[in-house]
């Protein structure tokens, strides 16, 4: 396609989307009390969307991921916030059960 | 336009969907094992599941003209209780021999922890050991990177899967790459809210091509469309893609990974 044509295809639903960002932004500055780990992460992620660099989408979702690579002490709760929270995987080390054991080449 | 549905959980899905399914042009539908919304209380209850997938859904499926196949595990959602998990693995291979089994899936990880990663291990091994296509269920939002290196790392260790027999679910444009690279099939669910949307799956396909790769709607008791495939095919249609190009994606691409089973018959 070219731009023109992903521009006709697009534009209006990418432009209502991000008013609606905006309008999310405007609730929660609006809003009483203090924001959490979740909103920080969003503002990370939006200073992902300007500039030139390629692969945004990527960029966003990086940016709301776990960075780190070692398992969890366990699974403290079922569902997924949506960004990433240090604390959460600092889990009471006497809840384990078992140790994974990586197997390696048969 | 005909399509298989690779990823559906109909057991929580309506008849009224098998219908909408059928009238769309979907030919086969697959149905992981998944978790229900809450923890069953003992292995009895993942028992009656297995006979609900094995013999009571295709019934229904048939009823519309559909076959239905699906997949069994334990899911990563009640992985955290190794004890249940050794109940319930030892269960499986007596359902394997039934006509739609394809494998087992869909197996995985949901917070990365060590139990789930055990978990994931010991049903790695039940696939290696009954030589069986394994469908793999990747984390939610911010877990979904670590969750899928971790995978890909037990998978990747373990010299008897053959990477081809593999399909890694829910991937997104931060994990695609890293599936495709090791050999395996990569799977894009739809969704209207997480996961990728019609759009996004489509910008995958045109950044890294349409080989070993696959589109499902995943529809289950949240938030879903079990008609998000055909729907994505009309997006890809808008956006001027041949109609052979659709065609590989939500027919012949699922159809070569699931007939190594040698079970896919449609």
């Amino acid at each position: 396609m070219t731009k023109q044509q992903v521009l006709d295809l697009y534009f209006l639903d990418a432009r209502h989307k991000l008013v609606e960002l905006a309008a999310f932004l405007d609730r929660v500055e609006r809003a009483d009390g203090k924001d959490d780990f979740r909103f920080k992460a969003f503002r990370a992620a939006l200073a992902k969307l300007n500039g030139k660099k390629k692969y945004k989408a990527k960029g966003v979702l990086l940016a709301f991921s776990d960075p780190t690579t070692d398992p969890t002490l366990n699974a403290a709760a079922k569902g997924a916030t949506g960004a990433y929270q240090p604390q959460i995987s600092q889990i009471r080390a006497d809840k384990i059960q078992a140790k994974p054991t990586l197997r390696k080449s048969a | 336009m005909k399509y298989i549905e690779p990823h559906a959980h109909m057991v929580s899905r309506t008849t009224d969907d098998y219908e909408r399914m059928a009238l769309a042009g979907c030919e086969a539908v697959c149905e992981p094992a998944f978790w229900a919304g809450f923890d069953r209380s003992s292995a009895d209850g993942f028992h009656d599941y297995f006979c609900h997938l094995t013999e009571h859904e295709p019934k229904r499926a048939a009823k519309f003209g559909l076959k239905h196949f699906c997949w069994l595990c334990i899911n990563s959602k009640e992985a955290e209780d190794v004890k249940l998990a050794e109940e319930v693995i030892a269960l499986i291979p007596k359902f394997l021999n039934r006509p739609n089994v394809l494998g087992i899936g869909e197996i995985g990880l949901n917070k990365n922890s060590r139990n789930e990663l055990r978990v994931l291990e010991m049903q790695v091994e039940l696939a290696a050991k009954h030589d069986q296509l394994i469908l793999v269920h990747t984390p939610h939002l911010e877990d979904k990177l670590k969750g899928t290196r971790l995978i890909l790392d037990v998978l990747k260790n373990d010299k008897r899967i053959k990477p081809e027999r593999v399909i890694i679910d829910h991937v997104e444009e931060h994990t695609v790459e890293m599936v495709l690279d090791c050999g395996m099939w990569a799977g894009m669910t739809l969704y209207p809210e997480t996961k990728c949307t019609p759009a996004r799956a489509i910008d995958i396909l045109e950044i890294f091509g349409n080989e070993r790769l696959w589109m499902n709607s995943a529809c289950d008791w949240g938030v879903s469309d079990p008609l998000a495939v055909p729907k994505t095919a009309l997006e890809m249609k808008k956006r001027g893609h041949l109609g052979s190009a659709i065609e590989k994606v939500i027919y012949a691409n699922p159809k070569s990974f699931l007939r190594q089973s040698g079970k896919f018959k449609i």
